[in-house]
């Protein structure tokens, strides 16, 4: 018998033992430090995520492979799990204010994000059905209670159990996809499934048991047709973790997504393309239509996530490394614009409590000018216009969509993204058109430059892309 | 390559104006007044410096001149350049920009955001005009419906949300399919470079027709062609007078610059194969539009209208794919963008005084106004056509074109100078001529000296390129002949291609 844990595998897990291990540790801290520990604890795990990114970046080179291949540290990962970590940590970053201020503050929020990160880098680096289903289930468990963390409001928690049932049903399809893999390829490890394919013995239970494992990744994504439970939960869950639901899991999932279909089933590439061109045509177009009608913000950015779903979807559809690169740059760009756009959210608010209303943006240019004027900025960048940085995502999807023949995709995609265009000019249209009414309290620091930092970043992404450019490559070349 | 990049800083000089005014502090009228300043000096000096260009341009030479690159993104690089047909439109962009800021001075509500948004369209119009890479093309091309949208949208009349939304969805409708279609040229050919793509254009043939299309949707939207130029008169109406001053005279030349620039020399097969739906949705234009044109109340509806006939005769001129009609087609977009340009400058000086633009609302301008009666003459004559102004020579030049393409577009064509005529002397007659009677109309000032600063440049041009218009002739001409010779040269060899299979 080998040995269950090496030194070599340990080395390559290390960021994901680190931080762990480091949740646990302020767990302890939390529980028995007799003064209130909140702030501690979220200070400490903002320096933990920042080691753990460290140690992604700088603990390993190359591709790793660990515990016998159910684990691999490759380019792709790395890159993948720097933007996850740095999603978490401006999440928590931006949550602090708006806790204290709704009186729901407690130090078990940093510690459940610390956890779902780490499931997420365990789903990012899953190179096997088995660490595939670990690291979603930490993830998912951990993200079940944090829509539910506000418990004394009854939308949260019903948020919480939406989340949670809908989440166990689909978490029930793609343990029974895996399983029908299994059956049919005798192997769980991602190598194993390919070579087996490799020998041409792809019958009709292993696409059965693909398509199954296609229905659960997408609800984790939140791809039509399983995307019913994103306005709810997004709407229900306190603003924070609702940016943390936009950002840091959909980085985690998309990545999953892309590693389960490119490394085990590429000599199969037909038969989940038309899957994930499907879903990827009906994220889009739903995206962009039905969030035409909305009035919250909340639920308008859960349609418009969908919608960003279906985009990056696009460059896995490709199935190419130029696919992969798409998809890296479009994460990355919606990671950063998203972000900025729910600390926008969050900075909401007046006398009377948190604001969730379009209509309360009511002419803001007037009131407040460099505000109006990021949040139009990337409100554009959303839509896709250039020179902001959200027309690149989708120039490099649209591209490879190009290079594949998928000429129909992609004319479906720029057209609903016209569609969605009409939402966001919308946003812009209340901000800019309309009489002022009052002002927003004054933000505090933190969000004030979460805000900053990404309006220039959708703005001068067009002069400094290239090296954004060069590192997506790079990942996506990692895989093939 | 060497020595000052002057493209460049052409290009983002205004958008350092624009970085200036967003850094000047306070509300208070200073403030204001500081801020109108600096944004005047800046398009002056870029004016200035696109003279320079005018100089340094050599009109000898067909090729690209004053190329800049740059590494950029992959493949894709920051490549700059101009040539004949691109340099008459840097010109005109920059010349008419110290005109539309002069013509704003009076605008009062945020007088900050509405010169950084002047400016910064300028950037990205120049940046069209110079940009000699299809992907920092489209950008370029693409970026300027932010500013434009913004100004529609925040200094426009009653239904300005109603035209930004639709000014913007409709161009952006166009266009996205044009970026599919760049992504396949890039695909096909290796690279997003214009000047390597316009010397080796062999892009199969069932290729060029689906790319064509997907190019004309985006440039036939901008342009604006029967039956997509729906958006034309809502924007027109509903923006400021500076807006419907770019809008008219450098937005929508966009479109025929893209028709010259990317269809003609790479799609030459297709350009071909369309040039007859290409003439009939000309000729309807300018029949159509034109009689739509006779029907309007409002006067700022009539010119928009007589701006889609009078581009109905520039698409007609650039698809006869012979010398006259594009070297017609190319100065009736420079004269175009004078005449149009001023007749909304003159709508401006009486809206500014009655704040409305309803035709019926005047009558009798002359009694008060004798100085904007004649310069209101002057570019509706220009605007008919009529010799010695510089709106004859294009459109004469695209008939003399068409008639050498095809007689009946050309015979309907001509009916177009007609009805032209009709609308606007109607419009002169019914607004200028006639009894004072209105009350509201009896207390109303001739035209200021600002007002005549903005206008009397354009009279002077009218004028002068009505009479002797070979300077604008002799920059484009080689460059014309060059393309001209370079299309019929790929659908030669295409069909001496297509006999030897035959045979």
């Amino acid at each position: 018998m080998r040995n269950i844990l090496t030194i070599a595998d340990a080395a390559a897990a290390l960021p994901e033992i680190a931080l762990v291990t480091a949740a646990m540790a302020l767990l302890m801290v939390g529980v028995f430090r007799s003064k209130p520990a909140t702030d501690l604890v979220t200070s400490l795990s903002l320096f933990v995520l920042a080691a753990t990114a460290a140690l992604v970046m700088f603990s390993s080179s190359g591709t790793v492979d660990a515990f016998n291949g159910a684990f691999v540290v490759d380019t792709f990962a790395r890159v993948m799990k720097v933007m996850v970590l740095f999603g978490s940590a401006i999440t928590v970053t931006m949550s602090v204010h708006f806790m204290k201020l709704e009186r729901i503050e407690r130090f078990e929020y940093p510690i459940l994000i610390l956890l779902a990160t780490a499931g997420m880098m365990a789903m990012i680096s899953a190179n096997d059905l088995i660490a595939l289903y670990m690291g979603l289930e930490l993830q998912s468990l951990s993200l079940y209670v944090l829509a539910a963390i506000n418990r004394d409001s009854a939308r949260s928690s019903e948020a919480g159990l939406k989340y949670f049932v809908l989440g166990a049903i689909s978490s029930g399809m793609l343990l029974y996809g895996c399983s029908l893999i299994y059956g049919f390829t005798g192997v769980t490890s991602f190598a194993g499934i390919a070579d087996t394919l490799k020998q041409g013995e792809a019958g009709i239970g292993l696409i059965f048991g693909l398509v199954f494992l296609i229905a659960g990744l997408a609800f984790k994504v939140s791809a039509v047709p399983f995307h019913m439970w994103t306005p709810d939960v997004y709407e229900g869950s306190p603003t924070p973790v609702t940016a943390f639901f936009a950002a840091a899991p959909k980085i985690a999932a998309i990545a999953l997504f892309v590693r389960a279909m490119v490394t085990p089933f590429s000599s199969i590439a037909s038969d989940w393309q038309q899957v994930i061109v499907f879903i990827s045509i009906a994220s889009m177009v739903l995206g962009a239509f039905a969030a035409i009608g909305q009035s919250n913000i909340k639920r308008l950015l859960a349609y418009s996530s969908i919608g960003h779903m279906g985009y990056a979807l696009v460059g896995l559809a490709a199935g190419s490394a130029e696919g992969v690169r798409g998809v890296v740059i479009y994460m990355a760009i919606y990671l950063i614009t998203t972000l900025g756009t729910f600390a926008f959210v969050l900075a909401m608010r007046r006398q009377t409590g948190a604001l969730e209303e379009i209509s309360d943006l009511s002419g803001l240019a007037q009131n407040n000018k460099m505000l109006a004027f990021i949040l139009a900025m990337l409100m554009f960048s959303l839509a896709g216009i250039p020179p902001l940085a959200g027309f690149f995502g989708k120039y490099f999807v649209f591209l490879a969509a190009i290079k594949a023949d998928l000429i129909w995709l992609a004319v479906i995609g720029v057209v609903s993204s016209v569609v969605s265009a009409y939402y966001y000019l919308n946003i812009i249209r209340v901000m800019y058109f309309e009489e002022p009414v009052d002002n927003f309290d004054s933000m505090p620091t933190e969000l004030r430059m979460i805000i900053g930092a990404s309006g220039i970043f959708v703005i001068v992404f067009v002069a400094l892309a290239g090296p954004v450019i060069d590192v997506a490559r790079a990942a996506a070349n990692s895989l093939f | 390559m060497a020595g000052f990049p002057i493209l460049t800083a052409v290009t983002f000089l205004p958008l350092v104006g624009a970085l200036f005014v967003l850094a000047v502090r306070g509300d208070d009228a200073i403030a204001v007044r500081n801020i109108r300043w600096a944004a005047l000096w800046t398009t002056i000096v870029t004016f200035g410096l696109s003279l320079a260009i005018w100089i340094l341009f050599d009109p000898g030479n067909p090729g690209f001149q004053m190329e800049e690159r740059y590494g950029w993104i992959g493949s894709s690089n920051y490549h700059m350049g101009v040539d004949g047909i691109s340099v008459p439109f840097v010109i005109l962009t920059a010349f008419l920009m110290p005109i539309c800021i002069l013509a704003s001075w009076k605008i009062e509500k945020r007088v900050k955001e509405y010169m950084i948004a002047f400016l910064v369209l300028e950037t990205l119009m120049i940046g069209v005009f110079c940009a000699l890479d299809l992907f920092l093309f489209y950008i370029f091309f693409e970026g300027g419906l932010i500013p434009m949208f913004l100004i529609i949208g925040i200094w426009g009349g009653q239904r300005r949300v109603y035209a930004s939304f639709k000014f913007f969805l409709y161009t952006l409708l166009g266009s996205v399919l044009m970026l599919l279609a760049i992504m396949a040229i890039f695909w096909q050919a290796g690279t997003t470079n214009i000047p390597e793509l316009l010397k080796n254009s062999n892009l199969p043939e069932d290729m060029q027709f689906w790319l064509w299309l997907a190019f004309f949707a985006s440039f036939a939207v901008k342009m604006p062609m029967w039956p997509v130029h729906t958006w034309l008169p809502d924007a027109h109406v509903e923006a400021p007078t500076a807006g419907s001053v770019i809008l008219a005279a450098i937005l929508l030349k966009m479109g025929g610059y893209g028709f010259l620039r990317f269809s003609l020399p790479m799609f030459p097969l297709a350009s071909e194969l369309f040039a007859p739906l290409v003439f009939a949705l000309s000729v309807v234009a300018i029949i159509y539009t034109s009689l739509v044109a006779l029907m309007q109340e409002d006067m700022k509806k009539l010119i928009a209208y007589s701006s889609v006939a009078h581009m109905g005769f520039v698409t007609m001129g650039i698809f006869t794919l012979n010398q006259q009609g594009i070297d017609g087609a190319m100065f009736q977009m420079i004269s175009h963008g004078l005449i149009s340009g001023a007749l909304f400058l003159c709508v401006g000086v009486v809206y500014d005084r009655m704040h409305t633009r309803e035709i019926a609302a005047y009558g009798g301008l002359v009694n008060r106004m004798p100085g904007y009666a004649m310069i209101f003459m002057v570019f509706t004559m220009a605007n008919v056509g009529l010799p010695g102004t510089s709106g004859f020579v294009g459109e004469f030049l695209t008939l003399v074109g068409a008639f050498k393409a095809n007689t009946w577009v050309a015979f309907f064509a001509t009916t177009g100078v007609i009805l032209s005529a009709g609308y606007a002397l109607w419009l002169y007659r019914r607004t200028i001529f006639g009894e004072l009677e209105k009350d509201s109309l009896k207390a109303m000032m001739d035209i200021t000296p600002r007002e005549a600063a903005c206008l009397l440049p354009l009279v002077a041009l009218t004028i002068f390129y009505g009479v002797y218009p070979s300077p604008i002739l002799d920059m484009f001409a080689l460059s014309v002949d060059s393309l001209v010779s370079q299309v019929t040269a790929a659908i030669d060899a295409n069909g001496a291609a297509k006999a030897a299979v035959l045979n």
